[in-house]
């Protein structure tokens, strides 16, 4: 499956959007792993964003950069959400609440707990009527929203966009679930090359197993490992290089992903 | 789209544990729904429990995944001919090449709810035998329905709360379409939790009663379990049957609310256009509509307007939630499901619990169970964050 990459974003721990970050994931610029930083939902009016929880956060702030680098519509293009995890703080909240005898559940705190809340509120933000799949593959999400992703552009001959998140839960359930930092991508995909297009890719699901492409730099490697939705990594890091690669992502047991890249430019 | 064939099909939920025992609560309008006895909930309200969950235990190659949403889904899988038919299909084209596509809107997050309260006293812990990645997680049932057929194909969890497993047949048509897989085994699983009732009752949700879906007193939602699953194949691949046809997928938002729908039903409107000209037919040709019928009072005043607005009121149409409670993750499929019945069956659902239609709801809401050559039935699925679905479904 072939499609152009349109627009890029990225946010997680010391990489703060994708012109920030490209030198770094290029590997020409030393990486500094920092805190995440995570914009309020400017797209979102006050009453709503007070509402969201981290995830919404930040699938709203790298769907805005790559939409914003594409020169697209968000309101006109379908989406694909893809999160290993939901809001880990809400999901503790409520299992806290429910655990206590008064059983009190707020309605914001129940409608936040369902998996589509962040494309809930992305259609709000960007009144965008499309469709939209909110999906979840434990340690192989990316995998999946991306092969998603790809089959819509395929088959339905339309631009989409990918936004994959995670973030780690609070304790107790960090524990049981350590995931290593906040991350999230987004990807704005068309189906025909146009001026916008950055680069290429065609993607393949292959049955061989095969070693996934790992980060050279020790701490980005580590993000890509913790990190469901850094499990991406190394396509961004071979768009950030610009140059003809092919990278191979992890998916589920018995298969990977094969991307190949090739700049437009 | 081009059609693709649903070469076999189970359905579990309160009404039955197989798809006769189903279509037969369908046809004599017998309700499932029943008091509230789950678990230690004390809540005024009725739901729609499989009351084998509590004895059964999944498979003991897979007993990691042990909880009552995989249970449901094994109940689901063991159904009719259904493992045997995926045994079929592992063979016919490899296990690479099946994908998994299920629909969920709470996994296993009772495992989760049960375990906070055995947390340790001093240290906050979850206990030791809690396991995230086979109960909680959302992918979970997908995993486990992978493993428990032997396939190695695509496999994903799609949770869009109450239009989940309508959206995985889309996402199952896509990837067959797109070449990555040649067949594909969809499903909807959604079990009792904590989490559901008690929120859809903090929203003022859920009906006091068995619900009432298009009644002028309806009054809310009443939540049940259960489990579909279809396969779905290629029609030039010669599948072994024919159950029905998959005509037509139409998905869109509401960008509204995350959980009150379009009043004027926009995004309703929208993904029945879309599903229709997926299936390249008209309004006219639809014999029956499922609604998605949750009986809250906005649900069902902006389906009908969005449905009243397309098919006018000549299109007889029910929910048949006040049959099986409303199965949110599972509601998509098990109601496909329930179009097939009618096609197979010759029959429209009528509505257990709706006395009388609000009048001012305007569609051609049928209360009584309708015997009628069916050949096409639109289905509505529609869920919290305004993501809604619409299939069409067809004679083979």
């Amino acid at each position: 499956m072939r499609a152009y990459v349109e627009g890029i974003a990225v946010l997680g721990p010391g990489l703060p959007g994708w012109e920030a970050s490209r030198a770094v994931l290029a590997g020409t610029a030393p990486y500094r792993p920092g805190a995440a930083v995570v914009p309020p939902s400017e797209l979102l009016p006050p009453a709503e964003r007070r509402r969201t929880g981290l995830p919404v956060k930040l699938a709203l702030a790298v769907g805005r950069e790559a939409f914003l680098n594409a020169g697209r519509d968000a309101a006109t293009t379908p989406t694909v959400f893809t999160a290993s995890c939901g809001d880990g703080q809400n999901l503790h909240d409520m299992c806290e609440s429910l655990a206590s005898p008064e059983r009190e559940v707020s309605p914001t705190r129940f409608h936040n707990s369902v998996h589509n809340a962040a494309a809930g509120y992305w259609g709000i933000a960007t009144r965008s009527r499309e469709a939209s799949t909110s999906l979840c593959a434990y340690d192989a999400s990316f995998g999946a929203g991306l092969l998603e992703a790809m089959a819509q552009v395929a088959v339905d001959g339309v631009p989409v966009a990918l936004l994959a998140y995670d973030q780690p839960y609070p304790e107790p359930l960090h524990r049981a679930r350590p995931i290593g930092g906040v991350f999230a991508a987004a990807l704005v995909l068309a189906p025909e090359r146009t001026h916008r297009a950055a680069a290429a890719i065609e993607v393949a699901l292959e049955a061989e197993p095969a070693s996934p492409t790992a980060m050279s730099d020790a701490e980005l490697e580590r993000a890509r490992l913790t990190i469901p939705a850094a499990r991406g990594l190394p396509l961004l890091a071979a768009l950030a290089r610009g140059a003809e690669a092919t990278v191979v992502l992890d998916y589920l047991d018995g298969g990977r992903l094969r991307v190949a890249v090739e700049p437009c430019s | 789209m081009r059609p693709l064939v649903i070469s076999e099909f189970s359905v579990v939920n309160s009404l039955g544990a197989d798809r006769d025992a189903v279509a037969q609560a369908l046809r004599s309008m017998r309700s499932g729904l029943a008091p509230c006895d789950f678990e230690t909930v004390r809540l005024e309200t009725s739901i729609g429990r499989v009351v084998a969950l509590d004895e059964l235990r999944v498979r003991a190659d897979l007993a990691a995944y042990d909880c009552r949403n995989n249970r449901l889904a094994q109940l689901g899988l063991e159904s009719g001919g259904f493992a045997r038919a995926a045994a079929a299909l592992r063979e016919k084209y490899g296990a690479h090449r099946v994908g998994v596509f299920v629909g969920t809107s709470t996994s296993g997050v009772l495992e989760t709810e049960l375990a906070y309260r055995r947390r340790d006293p001093t240290s906050g812990a979850l206990p030791a035998d809690y396991r995230y990645r086979e109960t909680q997680n959302t992918g979970s049932v997908a995993d486990f329905v992978r493993r428990y057929l032997g396939l190695r194909g695509p496999a994903v969890v799609i949770s869009s709360a109450c239009s989940s497993s309508a959206k995985a047949f889309g996402n199952a048509a896509r990837m067959i379409a797109a070449g990555v897989c040649d067949a594909a085994v969809v499903g909807g699983v959604d079990s009792l939790c904590l989490t559901t009732l008690h929120g859809f009752h903090s929203l003022e949700l859920t009906s006091r009663a068995p619900c009432r879906p298009f009644d002028a007193e309806r009054d809310g939602i009443s939540i049940g379990e259960g489990a579909g699953f279809a396969i779905v194949e290629k029609p030039d691949a010669r599948p072994a049957r024919a159950e029905a046809l998959l005509l037509g997928v139409g998905e869109s938002s509401d960008a509204y609310h995350m959980s009150t729908p379009h009043p004027e039903g926009l995004g309703a409107r929208t993904a029945m256009e879309r599903a229709l000209a997926s299936a390249g037919l008209a309004a006219s040709d639809v014999d029956y509509i499922n609604l998605h019928g949750t009986a809250t009072r906005t649900n069902d005043a902006s389906e009908d307007r969005a449905v009243h607005d397309l098919f006018g009121a000549r299109t007889p149409c029910s929910s048949t939630k006040g049959a099986t409670g409303h199965l949110l993750g599972a509601a998509g499929i098990t109601e496909a499901i329930v179009s097939i019945l009618a096609i197979q069956g010759g029959f429209m659902p009528g509505s257990p619990g709706t006395r009388k239609v609000d009048a001012s709801l305007k569609t051609g809401y049928l209360l009584e169970t309708r015997s009628a050559p069916v050949r096409r039935v639109l289905s509505n699925s529609f869920g919290f964050g305004g993501s809604n679905c619409s299939l069409v479904l067809g004679t083979p």
